[in-house]
């Protein structure tokens, strides 16, 4: 290669073109970065950029809706037209308890499983752990579709089952029901993986910790609490930014439910109203406000939330 | 590789750990081992009831769907079931999965690749603005999916590129998590040493990334490309706002459209469920066949949090 004769000339040469060679190497992070940061600008920045710019324009239009139209600087109002919208309002309402249940239900029940297939007690963990985490290799739209199946009456096996064992026609698919029929979907999907990030943490603990308890005389439950999940606490609070992030976005299985029920309005979630208000009532300029509020809201969320429990967390460590 | 070796030990404790808690050697049924596994095996079902059920059903035709118990074969229709899901509207299907693997499969890659490079950059050289970069892409990890199609959307309508591939394909291939994995995982296994003694023998920086960093950093590109992959399988919310034409869908949004159709064409129902489990197969199987690199990549994630 000529690259490689030219430096093993520069480097037998005199200073003057090592100098050069130096300048070459300080040329080199940016020509690595180049690719990742263009695409990054063009794909993460400037959209941010113009959600931010159209949620303070809006469309004027005059004289009846045949005049011209043009966009007017709008200030805040598509932010408070969106916050006063009580479909909107309600949507939030609705994915922050969804959030404040289906998290807290979730995790203790991925690191229940973590903490049992750790335990010495488990057997068949070869068969188990790829069980529980297969789930997560089938995406969103196709794991809501199949649940949509199995919440069907005259279709489900579920709905038929709990017939025939005397619990009455269950109707998955309510009023007050649906929005934990969906909450059922997202624990079948994400439960696995984040049993699979706790696990690798409880994997990562020396076995000699656990020896040490013991010898003091620690029980089994003991070591699990007071050793364990100390331990394993910085890999919940990753699983739990991961679940606050993706509750906030709602979307798909709600979404693919609604071919099966009329209970989930236009404005079920935050993400719902913004593609109905982008797509359907031809309000792109709310549907940014509501894009922004929604990633504001979310980095707020997750950031305090990882404040709040490094905080915590710098104690157990 | 790097992670079977690091991974492997630590991966059997089951073996050791028996003896310790059980005092006995060998496999003892205690109390309780027998309710942990009882446990654990009524979750499995949970886990796989689903799994089954398409499984099962697929081989059913549009009527015996409906007629026959849920959980149980019922008329054997599996071959047609294929035939007409590879036939229905042409080849509309085996179309959607070849743009799968065009989405998932090559972004995933290329997404890889510029988030090693990008990495590689960040851990390896000094420069002004290094860590301000770092900030604005880890800030760019918290930044949701959904909320930047939209706006994307947007954008490209204003330059007429919404509806065809790049609109879906471009956005995909950046990853910021990428970059922050590649960082830390450069920082962490690449040494400087070995760097500067590649630079002595006279190989140019790109040469010395490509044969000798990418090298070592190969479990963790293992670990970007899967992470990429599912982000990119599962984002629904972008395809759906980009595409209108149903020969650029991927599979997902494909099953969708049918999903909200076969009120009208009931034996697309059996389509849709054939049509999952066909697309689910392949993924399925690479997913477990690659779990470690799940966790050893998680690990390195959660390390850093």
């Amino acid at each position: 290669m000529t690259a490689i004769t030219q430096e093993a000339a520069v480097a037998v040469a005199a200073p003057p073109r090592r100098r050069a060679a130096r300048k070459r190497i300080q040329g080199a992070p940016a020509l690595f970065l180049a690719p990742f940061a263009l695409l990054f600008t063009v794909f993460f920045l400037v959209p941010i950029g113009y959600a931010i710019y159209e949620s303070l324009y809006r469309v004027h239009v005059s004289g009846l809706g045949l005049g011209p139209t043009g966009t007017v600087f709008a200030g805040f109002a598509n932010y408070t037209q969106a916050l006063s919208s009580s479909g909107f309002v309600s949507g939030l309402e609705r994915v922050l308890l969804f959030g404040v249940v289906q998290i807290p239900v979730m995790l203790v029940f991925a690191t229940l499983l973590a903490m049992l297939l750790d335990s010495a007690a488990a057997r068949f963990q070869r068969f188990f752990r790829p069980a529980f985490f297969l789930p997560y290799g089938i995406p969103g739209v196709i794991a809501s579709i199949l649940w949509s199946f199995l919440y069907l009456p005259g279709l489900s096996p579920i709905v038929s089952g709990l017939k025939t064992m005397g619990f009455g026609s269950v109707n998955f698919l309510g009023v007050h029901t649906v929005l934990w029929s969906i909450a059922n979907i997202v624990t079948w999907e994400y439960t696995g993986y984040n049993m699979l990030i706790i696990y690798a943490g409880l994997q990562a603990i020396p076995k000699e910790l656990y020896e040490a308890a013991r010898m003091d005389g620690a029980s089994e439950w003991k070591i699990a609490t007071r050793v364990k999940l100390p331990m394993v606490f910085s890999s919940v609070v990753l699983t739990a930014v991961f679940s606050i992030i993706g509750t906030l976005q709602l979307f798909s299985e709600p979404q693919v439910l609604r071919a099966v029920t009329t209970n989930i309005s236009s404005t079920f979630t935050p993400n719902l109203d913004a593609y109905t208000q982008a797509f359907t009532a031809n309000n792109p300029n709310e549907a940014a406000a509501i894009a922004v509020i929604l990633a504001v809201g979310t980095f707020i969320l997750s950031f305090g939330f990882l404040r709040l429990t490094s905080r915590r967390g710098g104690l157990g460590r | 590789m790097l992670a079977e070796s690091t991974v492997r030990p630590e991966r059997d404790p089951a073996p050791l750990s028996r003896t310790r808690s059980g005092r006995r050697p060998g496999p003892v049924y205690t109390k309780g081992s027998i309710l942990t596994t009882a446990i654990l095996f009524v979750v499995g079902i949970y886990f796989l009831l689903p799994a089954w059920w398409l499984v099962v059903s697929s081989t059913k035709g549009p009527s015996s769907l409906y007629s026959s118990e849920g959980l149980w074969f019922g008329h054997f229709d599996l071959w047609r079931n294929l035939t007409g899901l590879f036939t229905y509207n042409g080849d509309i299907y085996l179309r959607w999965l070849l743009n799968t693997v065009l989405y998932a499969g090559v972004g995933a890659l290329l997404a890889t690749a510029l988030s090693a490079a990008a990495g590689f950059a960040l851990a390896k050289y000094e420069f002004r603005g290094r860590e301000l970069i770092f900030s604005i892409i880890l800030g760019g990890v918290l930044v949701p999916a959904t909320a930047l199609a939209l706006p994307l959307y947007l954008l490209m309508s204003k330059v007429h590129l919404t509806d065809t591939y790049w609109s879906v394909f471009l956005p995909s291939i950046v990853s910021p998590f990428g970059v922050y994995l590649a960082r830390i995982y450069a920082s962490a296994s690449v040494p400087d040493e070995l760097l500067e003694a590649a630079r002595l023998d006279g190989a140019g920086e790109f040469r010395t990334f490509v044969s000798i960093a990418a090298r070592i950093m190969s479990p963790a590109l293992v670990t970007i490309f899967l992470f990429q992959f599912v982000a990119i399988w599962n984002n629904f919310f972008l395809p759906l706002v980009m595409l209108s034409n149903q020969r650029l869908y991927p599979v997902t949004l494909g099953l969708y459209s049918w999903n909200d159709q076969y009120g009208q064409a009931p034996q697309l129902v059996s389509y849709v469920i054939i049509g999952a489990l066909v697309s689910v197969i392949p993924l399925v199987i690479a997913f477990l066949s690659l779990q470690r690199f799940w966790r050893s990549g998680l690990t390195a994630g959660s390390v850093k949090l």
